[in-house]
C-alpha cells in the first residue's frame, strides 16, 4: 500500500511541481496549483501507473465516483481500485 | 451631438477639420491611387511589416535563414525519425536536433505538438523585433491568422501507434488540444494576450499565404491594428511522408525547381511569423518598417484536385498587382511556388509569362523551396522572408539544384547563385493543391 501512496505522491507532486515531502494528505490539488487540465493529466498519469481505469467526469468532477477533494482521498480511491482489480 | 457621442464616433487623433480631410483626398486622387500619410485614397489604412521570424531546415532565426539564402545553401537532408527505412522518400527539410526543452517548460511541452512549438519560437523573434507589447487597448485590437496544412501531425501519428501498433487504449489527455489546426494560433494569442480576430486557415500549401493575405486585408480595413500572422507545418513524420509518397510526387535526392532535371518535390517544415501593423501606429511608435504589404489576390482553378491551372495562377498574380496599384514592370522579383514537380514548374511559368508579357523576361523568379523544402501550409511565410531580403537587401535568393534549361520554363530563374540587384516591387506565389491560389505583393519602403 505505501508503495501505491508513494507513486501517487510523486505524480502529483510532479504535476504540482514540488517536492514529494510537501505534500500532507489533507491538501487538496487546487491549493497546490493544479488546474482542471492538471487534474486529468494526473489521473492519466495513475492509470497509466497502476494499469487501472479511474472513473473521473472532467465535466462534472464532484459528480464522479472517485474522491478527488483531498489527496489522501484520491490514495484511497486508487487503492480501491487496485484491490479491485486484484 | 452632445460631447460623449461625438467622442466615441471619431478615430482618437483627429483633431481635422472636414476641409483638411477634402484637401488630402483630393491630392490623393491626383497621385492615381498612390498613398498619403498611412491611409490611401479610399480611406483603407497602410500595412507594414514590423516583425519576423522562422524557424525552418535553414536555420532557427531570421537572420541564419537570409545569410543561408545568399549562399544558396541546401537545408535538406536525410530524414531522422522513426521506422524512416519503411519510407520510399528519405529526405526532407528538417529542423535538425531539435529539442522542445531547450525552449519550453515541461507544462508547455505537453500541450505543444512541435507544428505549435515552431510557431512559438518564430513569434518570439518577430514580435522582439517589432518592440509591440499588447497591452490595454492594443491587445483588443490585435489577432492572429495563421495557416497549416496538417497541424498537429506528430500527435496524430503518435496517437495512432499507441492505440493500432502498440495496442493501448488509452492516450494522453491532451491529444486533442495539441493536435487541433487552431492549437498554434491560440497559443499565440494566449502568450502575446492578443484579444481581437483570431483564426487558423488550411489551404494545403497556399495556408500561409491565404494567412497572411487575410491579416494584411483585417488591418487594411481597420479591423485590427495589429495581427501576427504567417503559418507553421511540421508533417515530418512516418505518417505524413507515407501519405505523400502515395502520391507519387516526392524527390527521392533533390528539389530542383524550374531544371529539366526535375524529378518532384521535397518536404520541408518549420514556421515563420510576422507583424503585420497599420502603418500610421507603426510610424507614430517610430518602428522600423521592413517592408510594405499592398496587395493580396485570391482564388479558385475549379478544374482539378491536383493539377494546377496556369489561367487560375494568371488570373491571381494579376489580381495581386491590381489590389497594390502595382504595373507589372514595377515587380523585379517573385518568388515562386516552384515545387518541382513537372506540373507546377512549367504551368507557373506560363501563367507568369502570360501575366507580364515582355516584362516576363526582365524580372527574376526564384524557389527557396529547393533550399529549405516545401513547407506546405508554412511554406509562403518562409518564403516571405526571400521577399523581404530582396526589397530590403537588394538580395534575390537563388533557386538552387539548377542543371538544365527547360524550355518550359524559359525564365530568370536566378539559378544557383544568389543576385545583387535593386527591387522595388515583389510577388509571392502560392497555388495549392485543390486549385486554391493566393498571391502576395509587397513593396520596399
Amino acid at each position: 500500500m505505501t508503495e501505491i501512496r508513494d507513486r501517487i505522491i510523486q505524480i502529483i507532486a510532479e504535476q504540482a511541481m514540488l517536492d514529494p515531502s510537501e505534500l500532507k494528505p489533507e491538501v487538496s490539488p487546487q491549493e497546490i496549483g493544479i488546474d482542471s487540465l492538471g487534474l486529468v493529466e494526473s489521473i492519466f498519469a495513475i492509470e497509466e501507473a497502476f494499469d487501472i481505469s479511474v472513473p473521473f467526469n472532467a465535466n462534472e468532477p464532484e459528480k464522479s465516483d472517485f474522491d478527488i477533494s483531498s489527496l489522501g482521498a484520491i490514495i484511497g480511491a486508487v487503492e480501491k481500485l487496485v484491490a479491485e482489480k486484484a | 451631438m452632445n460631447a460623449k457621442k461625438n467622442k466615441g464616433e471619431k478615430p482618437p487623433k483627429s483633431g481635422r477639420k472636414p476641409g483638411k480631410v477634402k484637401t488630402a483626398t483630393k491630392i490623393a486622387r491626383t497621385m492615381l491611387g498612390r498613398v498619403i500619410m498611412g491611409r490611401h485614397a479610399n480611406g483603407m489604412r497602410r500595412v507594414a511589416i514590423t516583425g519576423m521570424g522562422t524557424v525552418n531546415a535553414l536555420g532557427r532565426d531570421v537572420p541564419t535563414t537570409l545569410e543561408a539564402m545568399r549562399e544558396g545553401r541546401c537545408g535538406i537532408g536525410s530524414l531522422e525519425f522513426r521506422d524512416v527505412e519503411r519510407l520510399a522518400i528519405r529526405i526532407g527539410g528538417q529542423v535538425r536536433d531539435w529539442e522542445a526543452e531547450t525552449y519550453f517548460n515541461r507544462q508547455q511541452i505537453v500541450l505543444y505538438d512541435k507544428f505549435t512549438q515552431f510557431t512559438l519560437l518564430a513569434a518570439r523573434e518577430a514580435v522582439t523585433q517589432s518592440g509591440l507589447v499588447f497591452e490595454g487597448e492594443l491587445g483588443l485590437r490585435s489577432g492572429v491568422v495563421l495557416g497549416t496544412a496538417a497541424g498537429g501531425m506528430n500527435t496524430w501519428d503518435e496517437n495512432y501507434r499507441t492505440v493500432y501498433e502498440e495496442g493501448k487504449n488509452r492516450v494522453h489527455p491532451f491529444v486533442v488540444p495539441r493536435l487541433m489546426n487552431n492549437a498554434a494560433c491560440s497559443h499565440l494569442s494566449l502568450e502575446y494576450g492578443l484579444l481581437g480576430p483570431s483564426f487558423t486557415v488550411a489551404t494545403a500549401c497556399a495556408s500561409s499565404n491565404h494567412a497572411m493575405g487575410m491579416a494584411f486585408n483585417m488591418v487594411r480595413s481597420g479591423a485590427a491594428t495589429v495581427m501576427l500572422t504567417g503559418g507553421s507545418e511540421a508533417m515530418l513524420c512516418f505518417g505524413g511522408v507515407k501519405a505523400w509518397e502515395g502520391l507519387r510526387v516526392m524527390s527521392k535526392d533533390a528539389c530542383r525547381p524550374f531544371s529539366a532535371t526535375r524529378n518532384g518535390m521535397v518536404q520541408g517544415e518549420g514556421a515563420g511569423v510576422f507583424v503585420f501593423e497599420d502603418w500610421e501606429h507603426a510610424t507614430a511608435r517610430g518602428a522600423d518598417i521592413l517592408a510594405e504589404v499592398v496587395g493580396f489576390a485570391m482564388s479558385a482553378d475549379a478544374q482539378d484536385i491536383v493539377m494546377p491551372s496556369a489561367i487560375g495562377a494568371e488570373r491571381t498574380i494579376t489580381g495581386a498587382m491590381l489590389d497594390a496599384h502595382m504595373r507589372p514592370d514595377e515587380v523585379g522579383y517573385i518568388n515562386a511556388h516552384g515545387t518541382g514537380t513537372a506540373a507546377n514548374d512549367k504551368t507557373e511559368c506560363a501563367a507568369v509569362a502570360h501575366a507580364f508579357g515582355h516584362h516576363a523576361d526582365r524580372l527574376m523568379i526564384s524557389s527557396t523551396k529547393s533550399m529549405h523544402g516545401h513547407l506546405i501550409g508554412g511554406t509562403g511565410a518562409v518564403e516571405l522572408l526571400a521577399c523581404i531580403m530582396a526589397l530590403r537587401d537588394g538580395v534575390i535568393a537563388p533557386t538552387i539544384g539548377y542543371e538544365e534549361f527547360d524550355p518550359e520554363c524559359a525564365l530568370d530563374v536566378v539559378p544557383n547563385e544568389a543576385r545583387d540587384a535593386r527591387v522595388d516591387a515583389v510577388l509571392s506565389n502560392a497555388f495549392a493543391f485543390g486549385g486554391l491560389n493566393a498571391v502576395i505583393a509587397l513593396r520596399k519602403v
